[in-house]
C-alpha cells in the first residue's frame, strides 16, 4: 500500500514538472530556444503569491491570479526585450542570453527578498483524503496538483486543436516564413507562446511552494532543470511527451527516493534520462526532425 | 495605374547588393514571367514584395497602398499569395490542414467551404489524399497543394516562385495548365521561371533578369523571338 501512496505522490511531483515542461517544450517548438530562465518565473511566481497572501493578506486564490498575471507579463517582456532581437542570432547567443536573464531574476529576487528562506503558505485548504482504511493518505495538494494539471493539460491540447491561434503555432512552429505567408503574426505568436507558458509557470510554481513550502530565490532552479529533462525525456517539441515526461521523472524521482536513496534519487533521474536518449535520441514521443535549410 | 508597382528597388544581403535597381509592373488581369539565370535575384524579388525581407531602397504599391514597409502577414490580408520557391508545406499537418491554414485570414466558413469545392475540383488529388500528411506527398502533389493553398485565400495577385521545379514533364505539362485556369478565372499572376520557354508561352509580357538588374522587358511572344533569349535562355 505504501507503494502506492509513493506512486501517486510521484504522480503530483510530476504533475508540476509536466507544467513547466510545457513551457519549455512550447517555447522550444516554436521559437526554437530553450528558454532557461523559464525555471526562475516559477519562483518569481511563488515570492508574488507570498507577498500577496503574507504581506497583503488577501486570499489564496488572488496570490495564484496575480502571479499569473505578473509571471504572464514577465515572461512576454523578456521575451520581447532579450529574445526577439536575437532571432536572427546563432543558437549560442540565445542560449548565453537565456542563462543571463536566468541569473538576472534570481539577483532581483535576492536583492528585494533577501537571501533568507521564507516559509510559504500553501494555497491550498482542501482537506487531505485517507483511503483504504487510511492505508493511503493523500494531502490536499498532492490531489490538487493532479487534478488541476490533467484539467490544463486538455485545456492545451483543445486550444491548440482548434483554436485560430493554436492552428497558427502548429504552422510557425514548422515554418515561420510559410506561417507568415498565410497571414500568420509571427512575432505575436511567439509572444502568446511565452504567455502560455509563463502563466503556466506560476500556476506550477504555486503547486511547487505549496507541497515544498519554502521559497529562496533559486527555488526555481531545480525543478526548471528537472522540467527540462523531463521535456526533452519525453521528446523535445512535444505537448504529450512532456506530460509524459513529467510524470515518469516524478514517479521515478519519487519511488528512487522511497526505495533505493534520497540522495541518489536526482542521479538515477539523469541515469534513466542517459539511457532513454541512447535508445531513442528524440525522447519517448519525439519526431525524427528533418531539418529543413 | 498597375495593380503591383515596384520601383527603383534594392535588396541587400549584409554587404552584398542582390537587387541593384528594379522597376517593373504587373497590371490586373495579366501574367507576368520573371526569368533569370539561377542567382539571377528572382526569389529575393519575390520575398521583398511579399514583405519576407526588407529593402532597401525603392518603392513597392499594391493596389494603391504603400506595402514597403509593411509586415509579410499585413500583405496578405491585402489580396496578395505566394506560392514559395521549394513548396514549403506544413509537411507535419494533413493536406486539408494545409489548406485551411491558407484560409487563415478569412472569417466566412461558408465562403472557405465554396473556395475548398473549387480548388478540389482544380486538384482532384488533393481531395483524394486530404487525410495524408503533407510529408508524404510527391514533389507534383506538393506543389499542387502549394498552390491550392494560396489559392484557398482568395488572393487578388497570386506570385509564384519556379513551380515547375523539380518535376516530371507531366506533372509540370499539369502545372501549366493550372496556371492558365487561375489566370483566366480573374487572378492576375506573377510567374518566376528557369523554365522560360514554359514562361512566356503563358505570360502576356515578361521581364529578364541578370545578376539583379533587368536586361530585357517586353511582350512575351516579342521575346520569345528575341535572338539574345534564345540563345541564353531558350537553348537554341
Ligand atoms: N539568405 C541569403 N543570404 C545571402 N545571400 C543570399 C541569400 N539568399 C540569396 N542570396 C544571394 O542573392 C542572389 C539572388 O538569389 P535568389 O534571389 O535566390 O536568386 P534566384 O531566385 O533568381 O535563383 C544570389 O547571389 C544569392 O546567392
Ligand atoms: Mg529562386
Amino acid at each position: 500500500m505504501s507503494f502506492i501512496s509513493y506512486l501517486i505522490n510521484g504522480i503530483s511531483l510530476g504533475s508540476i514538472y509536466a507544467l513547466i515542461a510545457l513551457g519549455y517544450t512550447m517555447v522550444y517548438g516554436i521559437a526554437k530556444m530553450l528558454n532557461f530562465a523559464h525555471g526562475d518565473i516559477i519562483m518569481i511566481g511563488g515570492y508574488t503569491i507570498f507577498v500577496v497572501m503574507n504581506t497583503l493578506g488577501m486570499p489564496p486564490i488572488l496570490g495564484v491570479l496575480v502571479a499569473v498575471v505578473v509571471c504572464t507579463i514577465l515572461g512576454v517582456t523578456i521575451e520581447k526585450i532579450a529574445y526577439k532581437p536575437l532571432r536572427q542570432a546563432s543558437p549560442l547567443a540565445v542560449l548565453i542570453t537565456a542563462i543571463g536573464v536566468s541569473y538576472l531574476l534570481q539577483n532581483v529576487a535576492l536583492l528585494i527578498f533577501g537571501a533568507n528562506t521564507k516559509l510559504f503558505t500553501s494555497v491550498v485548504s482542501i482537506p487531505a483524503i485517507s483511503l483504504a482504511d487510511g492505508q493511503i493518505n493523500l494531502s490536499g495538494e498532492t490531489t490538487v496538483t493532479i487534478v488541476v494539471s490533467v484539467v490544463i493539460m486538455v485545456g492545451l491540447m483543445l486550444f491548440i486543436r482548434k483554436s485560430k491561434t493554436g492552428q497558427a503555432m502548429l504552422a510557425v512552429s514548422e515554418d515561420k516564413g510559410a506561417a507568415e505567408l498565410m497571414g500568420i503574426n509571427v512575432n505575436a505568436t511567439i509572444a502568446v507562446t511565452f504567455a502560455i507558458g509563463s502563466a503556466l509557470a506560476a500556476i506550477a510554481g504555486a503547486l511547487l511552494c505549496s507541497a515544498y513550502p519554502t521559497l529562496t530565490p533559486y527555488t526555481g532552479a531545480m525543478p526548471g532543470i528537472k522540467a527540462f529533462v523531463a521535456a526533452v525525456f519525453g521528446g523535445i517539441g512535444s505537448i504529450p511527451g512532456a506530460f509524459i515526461g513529467g510524470i515518469l521523472l516524478g514517479v521515478i524521482e519519487n519511488l528512487s527516493k522511497a526505495y533505493i536513496s534520497s540522495q541518489m534519487a536526482d542521479a538515477i533521474v539523469f541515469a534513466v534520462l542517459i539511457v532513454v536518449l541512447l535508445v531513442k535520441p528524440t525522447g519517448i514521443l519525439g519526431k525524427k526532425i528533418s531539418e529543413k535549410v | 495605374m498597375a495593380m503591383l508597382e515596384v520601383k527603383d528597388l534594392e535588396v541587400h544581403y549584409g554587404v552584398i547588393k542582390a537587387i541593384k535597381g528594379i522597376s517593373f509592373e504587373v497590371n490586373q488581369g495579366e501574367v507576368i514571367a520573371l526569368i533569370g539565370a539561377n542567382g539571377a535575384g528572382k526569389t529575393t524579388i519575390l520575398h521583398t514584395v511579399t514583405g519576407l525581407i526588407p529593402s532597401s531602397k525603392g518603392t513597392i504599391t499594391f493596389e494603391g497602398n504603400d506595402i514597403t514597409r509593411m509586415p509579410g502577414h499585413k500583405i496578405v490580408y491585402l489580396g496578395m499569395a505566394h506560392v514559395p520557391e521549394g513548396r514549403r508545406v506544413f509537411s507535419q499537418l494533413t493536406v486539408l490542414q494545409n489548406l485551411k491554414m491558407g484560409a487563415y485570414t478569412r472569417k466566412d466558413k461558408k465562403e472557405i467551404e465554396d473556395t475548398l469545392k473549387m480548388v478540389y475540383q482544380k486538384f482532384p488529388r488533393l481531395e483524394e489524399r486530404k487525410n495524408q500528411t503533407a510529408g508524404t506527398l510527391s514533389g507534383g502533389e506538393q506543389q499542387m497543394l502549394a498552390m491550392g493553398r494560396a489559392l484557398m485565400s482568395h488572393p487578388k495577385i497570386i506570385l509564384m516562385d519556379e513551380p515547375s521545379m523539380g518535376l516530371s514533364p507531366i506533372f509540370v505539362e499539369e502545372i501549366f495548365n493550372i496556371i492558365r485556369e487561375i489566370s483566366k478565372s480573374g487572378t492576375t499572376v506573377l510567374l518566376v521561371e528557369q523554365n522560360a520557354k514554359k514562361a512566356l508561352s503563358i505570360a502576356n509580357r515578361a521581364y529578364v533578369l541578370e545578376t539583379g538588374k533587368i536586361a530585357l522587358q517586353g511582350d512575351a511572344d516579342v521575346l520569345m523571338n528575341d535572338e539574345s533569349v534564345k540563345k541564353a535562355y531558350l537553348g537554341e
